[in-house]
């Protein structure tokens, strides 16, 4: 539709309140202590800054969950989305976008200028894991308190809906246990840094040779190695099965659960054109069959005793590790959130989510199915799918939605006004 | 040969798509009121922020040259049914071997003093969605009148808004001509939890002007002079069809047509709201200016332009609705009024805001409908239950198997059961929840 035909002529005004301002205000000010650290280079009163910048935060989450959703009704309170610049992809979406990005490109590529915020978290750091604080664990810290945070406002913004709730419950503990405090505690107890809810591929230093070296030294590292490899080959094909690929990707996983939670603002900016899903189909099988390629060539090189392979296989592994492994799913993937949606990796790069979505296409009880001739295609379904599925087509056809990239968050449902979308493990 | 659809609405294009499947004639939709196609239903969500315009296209805009739909934007003034051409605005004449009618409805007004002025209207068309951007601007208060559908949608608009609304609604109850009393009692409340000023049992007298011919406020059939600088008029719909009058077409409220969709001038058909069924089937009325049956009347006309006649049949009544946060579904026939031959049971969650209503035969006990708030009923099984006229206790016995609600969602079929051994002591058993037991023992355990 061309836009004179089919367009407001003003965009709407925005409805906060002083008290959603107060929320996003205290919210800010928390955030604002980080990036002055950042900017800083260097930490005053580390305990204290962090304990505030921390309270200030979650003052803000838990004001705004009480003026946005508890005042209210329990229902779909998607108001204004198209029209506030933060989720709009307006001014602040993009200085978000920015502001996330720069931390991205630091956090892989110049940690010297982390140096403020490491210093921040060495107390934590320490307390914690006995051991001085880098921007790895900046980075963790800082992601699961997003999870968290934002998974309790999640949680309450959907607090109608039990599906919701019980996901956002799983995504929050698996971040929290398995891939923040578990491996805190292994580094405390001079075990290798182990996280269980990442598996190779998605985690592609963990099928290599050099990790497998690394975990020959302890019991638990083989345990790892071996568990990694029976999750891939074994625990894939069956859970996804019975489950589809959502008892992975927006239950357990820590990607999953950033987007579930933090990113869930931004998931109607995905892109939902036929063209798109052009793209994503050949992109994501090509970072799959990359990483397949790039570990077995180090396995080989290995195997040939490290002649001929040696300097490609290396080289291989170091662009896969640059390209795809921090370029594409710290960079793109969650700094581009406010621009292109929060799946951006999950649905185009994540190898991972490649070899799930292969299985629940093929083989799986999981399906949305739809409810008969109730739908009016209205395109909420599509809108709000975060992998740019258009789910429309399906319910206006009432067609079962089968397709490998769905996570199964089972928001097209939620927002479903008619009451035509069920994710469902059905019956062979 | 060549079908000119005249409305690119969802009976004109659902028609046009199943031509295109079925054959390879020419097929023209001619629209005056978008480029494209959009759904209708969904113009709430735009002015609430949730979609935007382009959201609302079921079809993404290559779709219609890859299927050689040609799509004409314009507006026809007349049609000449002897000749077989349409009049354009611009004085362009379109000739058809085949024309489909499916223009649509126009929102009601019945005479008020006022209902022209400035910042009056109901909501239909896509620049009814525009004009009432427009008149939103510094809105302090919208006074909505009539009691259905359109009514409670423009409501929760301005109430996502933070814009204050007055709801004059001419029934005791909302929507208790559709709504049996306890359903529309439930939503009565819903409204007023919102902070919706809901005015029962009271009429709309004149709407009175300020100096610029905005409307400036209200008067109710009480006397009230309520001060509003909107006022939406959401009394129903009717056929657009006007500009078809006094031609050889025969019209009463919409275009007469007969079971095959077909009007009284050859090769002249008429689909979706604007048409009027000459012998509508038993329990269904003449005109139905509902999605689904536009869509199915769409499906139907195009069989029979594709050379295999097909009557329309409308199968078994279902619709649905939402009432800000409480979703409508309903399957069969469940009147406002209870029918002498039926029984109900109707099921109340103490929270109130969800309901299941299931009519039934007094003597057979064949089910006969099914009314429900806040709760997802499958389709299929429903249909399937009602065509086959199964007893209540064995609906009862097997409810679960009809539940849509999300996984882990509380289930209330046991409830059901039990308000049933109350009402006629007869003890039924669950045979067939929804899931496993482990399933199921999450779901309480999150629920508790």
């Amino acid at each position: 539709m061309q836009a004179s035909s089919l367009s407001l002529a003003t965009p709407a005004p925005v409805l906060t309140s002083s008290r959603q301002k107060a929320a996003l205000t205290l919210g800010a000010l928390g955030t604002l202590l980080l990036l002055v650290t950042w900017a800083a280079g260097r930490a005053i009163a580390p305990v204290p800054t962090l304990l505030l910048s921390f309270s200030l935060m979650a003052a803000g989450v838990g004001l705004f969950v009480r003026e946005e959703y508890l005042r209210h009704p329990a229902g779909i309170r998607n108001h204004g989305v198209w029209f506030r610049s933060l989720s709009a992809r307006g001014v602040w979406g993009w200085v978000l976008g920015v502001w996330i990005t720069g931390f991205y490109v630091c956090l892989y590529w110049f940690p010297q200028y982390l140096q403020g915020l490491i210093a921040l978290f060495e107390p934590l750091s320490q307390g914690l894991r006995a051991r001085a604080a880098d921007q790895w664990f900046v980075y963790g810290t800082l992601y699961t308190v997003a999870v968290l945070l934002l998974g309790i406002k999640f949680f309450f913004k959907y607090r109608h809906n039990t599906y919701q709730r019980v996901r956002t419950v799983s995504v929050v503990f698996f971040q929290g246990w398995f891939a923040w405090l578990l491996p805190a505690l292994l580094v405390r107890l001079q075990q290798p840094e182990l996280y269980f809810s990442y598996f190779w591929p998605l985690s592609y230093y963990q099928g290599t040779p050099m990790a497998y070296q690394g975990y020959l030294s302890s019991n638990l590292g083989l345990f790892y190695f071996f568990f990694g490899l029976a999750m891939f080959f074994l625990g894939t094909p069956v859970l996804t099965y019975f489950f589809g690929k959502r008892w992975y990707c927006s239950w357990v996983c820590g990607c999953g659960g950033l987007a579930e939670t933090a990113g869930d603002p931004f998931r109607h900016l995905s892109d939902k054109s036929l063209r798109a899903w052009r793209i994503e189909r050949w992109m994501i099988y090509s970072v799959l069959v990359l990483a397949v390629l790039m570990t077995a060539l180090l396995w080989l090189n290995v195997a040939t005793g490290r002649g001929v392979l040696q300097q490609f296989s290396e080289g291989f592994y170091r662009v896969y590790g640059f390209l795809i492994g921090a370029a594409f799913s710290g960079v793109v993937g969650v700094g581009f959130y406010p621009l292109l949606g929060s799946r951006v990796w999950c649905r185009f790069g994540c190898p991972m989510a490649a070899w799930l979505g292969l299985w629940q296409r093929k083989q799986s009880r999981f399906r949305i199915t739809t409810n008969g001739g109730q739908c009016i295609s209205c395109g909420n379904c599509s809108t709000y799918c975060e992998m740019g599925i258009d789910v429309r087509a399906y319910a206006q056809r009432g067609q079962d939605v089968v397709r490998a990239s769905c996570v199964g968050c089972g928001i097209c449902a939620a927002v479903c006004p008619r009451g035509v979308l069920r994710l469902e493990n059905a019956q062979p | 040969m060549r079908i000119v659809i005249l409305g690119n609405g969802v009976a004109g294009i659902t028609a046009a798509r199943h031509i295109r499947k079925l054959s390879d004639h020419d097929i023209l939709v001619i629209s005056d009121e978008t480029d494209y196609f959009f759904s209708r239903t969904a113009l709430m969500y735009v002015y609430m922020g949730h979609l935007r315009p382009q959201d609302l296209k079921p079809y993404e805009d290559w779709f219609w040259a890859k299927n050689r739909i040609e799509l004409l934007r314009t507006r026809i003034t007349s049609v000449n049914f002897e000749q077989q051409t349409l009049l354009c605005a611009d004085g362009r004449t379109v000739p058809y071997d085949r024309l489909v009618l499916a223009t649509g409805s126009i929102s009601n007004k019945f005479g008020w003093p006022g209902q022209e002025l400035e910042g009056v209207q109901g909501l239909y068309h896509w620049q009814d969605l525009e004009s009432m951007e427009r008149y939103s601007q510094g809105l302090q208060r919208a006074v909505i009148v009539g009691g259905g559908l359109i009514g409670v949608e423009m409501a929760e608009m301005f109430h996502s808004r933070g814009i204050a609304v007055t709801f004059l609604v001419r029934e005791p109850s909302f929507w208790s001509n559709v709504l049996p009393l306890e359903e529309s009692a439930l939503i009565n409340r819903h409204l007023g939890e919102h902070g919706i000023d809901l005015r029962l049992a009271t009429e709309l007298r004149e709407i009175l002007p300020d100096a610029h011919g905005r409307c400036r406020a209200v008067v109710t059939s009480h006397g009230e002079e309520i001060p509003c600088g909107f006022v939406g008029l959401t009394v129903g719909v009717r056929p657009n069809v006007d500009f078809l009058r006094n031609t050889p077409l025969a019209i009463q409220t919409g275009i007469l047509v007969d079971e095959y969709l077909q009007t009284n001038v050859p090769n002249v058909y008429a689909i979706g709201d604007c048409a009027q069924m000459r012998q509508p089937r038993p329990g269904r009325r003449a005109i139905e200016a509902v999605w689904y049956t536009a869509r199915a009347m769409g499906e139907t006309v195009a069989q029979t332009l594709c050379g295999q006649p097909k009557t329309y049949d409308p199968g078994i009544w279902f619709n649905s609705a939402k009432f800000f946060d409480i979703e409508y579904q309903t399957y069969g026939n469940v009147p406002a009024q209870l029918l002498p031959n039926q029984e109900t049971l109707y099921w109340e969650h103490p929270n109130g805001r969800h309901s299941i209503r299931l009519n039934y035969d007094r003597h057979t006990g064949a089910i006969r409908g099914f009314n429900l708030l806040g709760v997802r009923y499958r389709h299929a099984v429903c249909e399937a239950w009602l065509r086959q006229e199964i007893p209540i206790e064995t609906v009862l016995q097997h409810l679960g198997t009809a539940n849509f609600d999300p996984e882990f969602s509380p289930q209330y079929e046991a409830e059901l059961v039990a308000l049933y051994r109350k009402k006629t002591g007869r003890s039924l058993i669950l045979q067939q929840r929804r899931s496993g037991t482990a399933w199921q023992r999450l779901t309480r355990a999150f629920n508790s």
